[in-house]
């Protein structure tokens, strides 16, 4: 099975200890671990206010997760946070695709660059002479 | 009318080309995509300050013929916003 990369957002209540919120994202990631996926990346994005109530709350503590799996680890953390009253609200999106076509864009316009540098060069070049006389003339 | 993109409002500059031959009905703007010019491949949707850019007062997504993104780059700016709204970084309706 190939891998697969995930980003894992969620919102904790704001009511919420920060002990507490790392206890949660310490188990979520134990969760992810124990179902064979690793965490690359974990961001306490601190507390900020919501765009729209959720539950009544104003404010969420957002917890970030950068997570590599099959995909199977990501039904079971969904799963374990349905459940989670402390939990307002959590987002997987998957990122390898994307950032994969980001990469091949990238790469397409590194190679056109490469491959006619020379003629926007020469003119620079051109140019940057014309000014140089012209300074010397003045 | 609710939805009232009054170019003021929106702090997007326009080039205007003024030496457009008369007889066109209306002054030919250009607009330039900034994704295009600064390279942009992935818009992500958590940077809340640059898609704030493109919702206007009323939390709509801004339209391409007013910001002129390009359609690659409004199709990732627009998929950005949703993801944005769904956790909350952003509203689905303002006021």
């Amino acid at each position: 099975m190939d891998k697969r990369t995930y980003e894992l957002i969620f919102i904790v209540d704001p009511e919420a200890a920060d002990d507490e919120v790392m206890r949660l994202s310490e188990g979520v990631q134990k969760i992810i671990t124990g179902q064979g996926g690793s965490i690359v990346k974990t961001e306490m994005m601190g507390k900020r206010q919501l765009a729209y109530e959720i539950n009544h709350k104003k404010d969420g503590t957002y917890v970030l997760l950068e997570v590599e799996g099959s995909g199977g680890e990501i039904a079971e953390v969904e799963r374990r946070m349905r459940v989670n009253d402390q939990i307002l609200r959590y987002m997987t999106v998957r990122v390898d695709e994307a950032r994969r076509r980001a990469q091949k864009l990238k790469d397409r316009r590194a190679r056109k660059a490469a491959k006619q540098p020379a003629s926007g060069k020469a003119k620079q070049a051109a140019a940057d002479l014309d000014t140089d006389t012209e300074e010397s003339a003045g | 009318m609710s939805t009232n993109y009054e170019e003021r409002d929106l702090g997007f500059e326009r080039e205007y080309d003024r030496t457009m031959p008369r007889g066109h009905r209306r002054m030919q703007r250009r607009k330039i995509c900034r994704f295009c010019i600064e390279k942009v491949d992935l818009i992500d949707w958590k940077d809340v300050k640059l898609l704030q850019s493109y919702i206007p007062e009323r939390g709509k997504i801004l339209p391409r013929r007013i910001s002129g993104v390009c359609a690659a780059h409004q199709r990732m700016l627009a998929e950005a916003i949703k993801r944005a709204r769904n956790i909350a970084l952003l509203p689905y309706a303002a006021d």
